[in-house]
């Protein structure tokens, strides 16, 4: 049967065919070697029509325990936030879903202009001076930060702080292997009864043993991976000791509540702006968002969007600084990437403008005052013991009486995502777990989740 | 195309004005129409110690970005700031304005650069 | 229609709210006492104060300031702008698949990962590859990732002096930048006269310190590389690996495969070839098969089906490791396996047939308008050159703007780098014979009037929203942000 994605008719083939001069369309691919031709069909499944694929897809969701049905308490880089009902509708604008990359700028304001939107809007929230237009995700954004300052100061090595998200760690390490560039890990501490704040931040001691004229950066990320604070600004007057630069990587959430790293005295912001109207999408696609202060402008990888003027002085947006890009500078181009995250970055845009001053806040608020009650009812219940004592943002870690994935698969059987088993990673913090708590989960779940991990660790656990 | 007397000229186009053992580097007629409006210079710093043939600067356009080889080897001693917030003045008048200035010592490499004629045959042939 | 100059932040007014959050129903923490008050912002982030009419009028307008597939045709050559349709997208936004979070108990996401290992089974049936990672969240990321695995691959072999990856002069600026990216040294070779890979050049430049050969297939001017099995040998004879830049997969789905044609490594582009939108910019998915040989290279981790659950693999020791956080963009792999579970084998064979049909009835109707360098039967796309036009002052530049005060989205300009003047067409398969008609006689009647009366043609587009921008100003003085 004809597939309704191709308008071409039998009889307009023929008519084209001769057109061309040709007498089949097996003649148009002479130029293949008979060798390389293929003599049956590909082996894939028969085409299904649009009904037949919905009930295949459901089937296939069947088998999936998603976080509509159940309660998702599971952060870890990724966030089930509430989206508003208008972000899907501008997005599904079909002007700018079937969009190609706006490099004809005249047909394409309304992109570039969102796009012009989106990197002030970035800029404000991190408190820096210029933001692209994205990258693939924080991971990524983090190894091209990387990249950015070594070829900024000449030096080959970089502090990474190990309460990086291991994502993001992993990715570096992959992506530097064969650069010349060092990581160096730096451990976060770990007193039992530590009670100044500073139990699971970076160990600034071991940080300074580690600094030196080599270090080309160094990399914090605030909340980090355990939802706790570091400390941006005193980690921006080491940096400048040694002439490195301070690469922070901020969730965006958070930045609508804690002061902007910018403010601090980083040079490069780069996180993860997934929670900005994005769904979590079994993680991907993402958003990436990476930000500079001026002197490192055209440096920045990536696409950039930039105001001008057009032939009659009327306000018009461009992509700009495209002569470092690949497509002009080839192997010397900042960085590799073509195809980005625009679509999600238009999410991202209109979730802001939705959320305005005052939404952001309330949000960031929320998942405060939601996590530190989740943490303190499970506290409460003796069930579960303190492993950090240090401010946290959205996210904190605690230590079941049972192991965490033996609890998340009981909870499962609750409706319940539990949260990330930190053994593996992080085998100093075995058998701790890393719970997630965001504006969408109501009293009621809460209470919930508290009760069944109660009850769940009384039985010593399955149930 | 203006090619200047009394200049030494690269393959890379650039063009050099020795001054003692000071060269004047900058680029040629032929390189800024090639390249269209320029947009930005990335200036050398001074003091860095510059082989022939090793990248001393970037001249950007809208359409592409030029990397500037050292012609010969020298420190670099002074740069054009003018430059920074003025990249056009490299289109207006090219052998005016130079983008650094080398202290050098190698004289014989200045022999291995083309005179105005060898460079006008060169870019003839482009 | 009235002008609407502002941007979102002109439109706030103190006070007003655009969206709904439920009331907070537990108890209020102290931000100062719980936090040190040096960490908390002193001033809000400057962010719209609107409300939802205002958001939804404001984008709604925007959007109609821009092209899409949906508008009309887009010949973008190297891009693939092929309709997107439309039960991908409800596929994608249904909530059982998409409402899922990466890191939860994969027993509790079968579906999910089913999908995913699908994807790798019919890619690698597709590419003529043994195993598909579905991690690289872009064609360039593939790219990136095939050179890491090769990179290792010699490492592994400790072969370390294998520092060069070959490019054509032809290449999308992708391949040389990944190749730099991944710690190679870039070498290009020219193309010869009929615009495919010269072997004589290759030949002189093949030794054991090359890495791999990238290539794309049709290559990047429409022309497929006969001597391909040749390259192949050649490359392979000197110890090196050959990257299939699959860009141009359009062309040849269901007739002929990468890798039947000796390629190690090949990526696709989903939102190319595999009708996912483009999104104005992504995101895009960039999968890459390998050969048996390169499988334990694959980043981690590798979806496995182990009895009857699926399970992520991660004890693979020569795994390069990560290139992205989790397994990839799932949501665009999603509305490409919607696809791929659509057209089936025989409809994927005809769009590709369609595609290079399409190609080659619009290059013989402006043949006798427009220079064609290489003109012979091209595959799902062909370059001109608006050589002969820029004779009287018409540019490639100057026609692609007066395609756009005729509402077409004109196509790919200066590139390939090795056509002076380039125009790179591929229709696709998804436009009528009536939609190129109506192409080829506009871009006729260009071509007649930069012969005829060039001027008229200058100072394009004329109709459009904004008129040409001053480029040179946005990259001299970067307005990169609002500011109050």
């Amino acid at each position: 049967m004809k597939s309704s994605y191709i308008p071409m008719t039998r009889q307009q083939q023929e008519a084209m065919l001769s057109a061309v001069g040709v007498e089949s369309l097996d003649e148009l691919f002479s130029a293949i070697p008979e060798d390389l031709r293929l003599k049956t069909d590909l082996n894939l499944p028969k085409p299904l029509s649009e009904h037949e694929l919905k009930k295949h897809m459901n089937m296939l969701a069947q088998r999936n325990s998603d976080a509509c049905e159940n309660s998702c308490f599971l952060g870890a880089g990724v966030y089930d936030h509430i989206i508003p009902s208008a972000v899907k509708h501008i997005i599904s604008r079909q002007e700018f879903y079937t969009a190609y990359t706006p490099y004809q700028p005249e047909i394409s304001q309304g992109v570039l202009q969102s796009i012009f939107e989106y990197q002030t809007m970035i800029s404000e929230l991190t408190g820096m001076d210029a933001a692209n237009a994205s990258l693939y995700d924080g991971a990524t954004a983090l190894y091209e930060a990387v990249l950015l300052a070594s070829r900024f100061n000449g030096r080959k090595e970089v502090l990474v702080a190990r309460s990086v998200n291991p994502e993001y760690r992993k990715v570096l390490h992959s992506g530097l292997k064969y650069s010349g560039i060092t990581i160096k890990e730096v451990d976060f501490i770990r007193e039992e009864n530590n009670s100044d704040g500073k139990n699971g931040t970076i160990d600034l001691e071991q940080l300074q043993g580690e600094l030196s004229k080599d270090t080309a950066a160094i990399a914090i990320q605030s909340p980090n991976f355990f939802g706790i604070l570091e400390d941006i600004k005193a980690l921006s007057q080491k940096v400048k000791e040694v002439g490195a630069l301070l690469i922070a990587v901020c969730d965006p959430i958070s930045l609508g509540v804690f002061e902007s790293p910018g403010e601090l005295g980083a040079d490069i912001a780069v996180g993860e702006a997934q929670p900005l109207g994005n769904p979590m999408n079994f993680g991907g696609p993402l958003l990436g968002y990476f930000a500079v202060k001026s002197p490192l402008l055209r440096r920045m990888p990536g696409r950039i969007a930039g105001e001008t003027t057009d032939s009659q002085g009327r306000r018009g947006f461009v992509l700009t600084l495209q002569a470092r890009e690949q497509h002009i500078r080839r192997e010397k181009a900042t960085s590799n990437i073509c195809t980005n995250q625009a679509l999600c970055a238009l999410a991202a845009v209109s979730y802001l403008s939705l959320m305005g001053k005052e939404g952001l806040k309330e949000v960031a608020t929320q998942c405060i005052n939601k996590s530190v009650y989740t943490y303190r009812s499970l506290l409460e219940t003796g069930k579960v013991s303190q492993v950090f004592n240090a401010p946290f943002f959205r996210e904190f870690v605690v230590k079941p009486k049972i192991k965490p994935n033996v609890l998340n698969k009981a909870l499962l059987a609750e409706k319940i995502i539990g949260g990330y088993d930190l053994t593996v990673e992080y085998p100093e913090l075995e058998g701790c777990w890393l719970v997630a708590v965001t504006e969408k989960r109501s009293v009621d779940e809460i209470d919930d989740f508290v009760d069944k991990v109660n009850s769940i660790c009384q039985g010593g656990g399955y149930k | 195309m203006e090619i200047r007397e009394g200049l030494y000229y690269s393959k890379d186009h650039e063009w050099v004005r020795v001054e003692g053992n000071r060269a004047y580097v900058g680029i040629t007629d032929y390189a800024q129409d090639s390249l269209g409006s320029i947009v930005y210079v990335e200036l050398p710093t001074e003091g860095k110690e510059l082989p022939k043939g090793e990248v001393l600067g970037v001249v950007e356009s809208v359409k592409a970005a030029s990397d500037i080889f050292s012609p010969i080897s020298g420190t670099v001693v002074e740069v054009n700031q003018a430059l920074a917030d003025n990249p056009e003045l490299i289109n207006e008048s090219p052998y005016e304005n130079y983008i650094a200035v080398l202290s050098f010592e190698k004289t014989d490499e200045l022999n291995e650069l083309l005179s105005p004629a060898q460079y006008k045959e060169l870019t003839e042939g482009e | 229609m009235m002008r609407d100059e502002k941007l979102i932040f002109e439109k706030s007014v103190e006070g007003r709210i655009g969206y709904s959050l439920p009331e907070n129903d537990v108890p209020k923490v102290d931000l100062e006492a719980f936090y040190p008050v040096e960490m908390l912002r002193k001033t809000a982030p400057e962010l719209p104060e609107v409300s939802e009419v205002d958001v939804i009028r404001h984008y709604t307008n925007l959007s109609k300031r821009n092209y899409g597939v949906d508008s009309g045709f887009y010949p973008l050559g190297s891009c693939t702008m092929k309709y997107n349709p439309k039960i991908n997208e409800d596929i994608a936004s249904m909530e059982g698949l998409a409402q899922m979070h990466p890191f939860q108990d994969p027993q509790s996401a079968q579906g999910n990962l089913e999908i995913l290992h699908n994807m790798d089974k019919y890619l690698s049936e597709i590419l003529g590859m043994e195993r598909v990672t579905l991690q690289p969240a872009a064609g360039a990321h593939g790219e990136m990732t095939g050179l890491m695995i090769i990179k290792a691959y010699h490492m592994h072999r400790n072969d370390s002096k294998r520092v060069k990856i070959i490019v054509p002069d032809s290449s999308h600026g992708t391949n040389p930048a990944s190749a730099a990216l991944a710690g190679f040294e870039v070498v290009h070779i020219p193309s010869d006269e009929r615009g495919c890979v010269d072997i004589n050049a290759l030949e002189n430049i093949l030794d054991d310190t090359v890495a791999g050969l990238m290539l794309t297939n049709p290559n990047t001017l429409g022309l497929f590389e006969e001597d391909i099995l040749k390259i192949s040998e050649m490359v392979h004879g000197c110890g090196g690996l050959l990257y299939y830049d699959g860009a141009n997969m359009n062309a040849i789905m269901g007739i002929a495969r990468p890798g039947d044609m000796g390629f190690d490594i090949a990526h696709v582009n989903l939102h190319k070839t595999f009708s996912t939108p483009h999104g104005g910019g992504g995101p895009g998915s960039g999968p890459i098969g390998v050969v048996k040989e390169l499988v334990p290279f694959l980043p981690v981790p590798v979806i496995e089906k182990v009895n009857d659950s699926f399970v992520l693999d991660y004890d693979r020791p020569l795994s390069i490791g990560k290139v992205k956080s989790f397994y990839g963009n799932f949501g665009v792999i999603l509305r490409a396996y919607s696809y791929i579970r659509t057209m089936g084998a025989q409809r994927l064979k005809e769009a590709s047939q369609t595609a290079v049909l399409n190609a080659n009835y619009i290059r013989k109707k402006l043949e006798d308008f427009y220079e064609i360098p290489y003109n012979r039967i091209c595959m799902h796309e062909f370059v001109l050159s608006a050589q002969k036009q820029a004779q009287n002052g018409v540019t490639a530049l100057d026609i692609a703007k007066n395609l756009l005060d005729a509402g077409i989205h004109p196509p790919t300009i200066y590139f390939p780098l090795i056509v002076h003047e380039a125009m790179m067409i591929e229709p696709t398969e998804t436009e009528s014979p009536e939609t190129l008609d109506n192409f080829i006689g506009i871009m006729q009647g260009l071509a007649v009037k930069a012969q005829d009366d060039p001027e008229s043609l200058k100072n394009a587009p004329k109709t459009t929203y904004v008129s040409r921008l001053d480029e040179v100003k946005a990259a001299r003085t970067p307005v990169l942000r609002w500011k109050k």
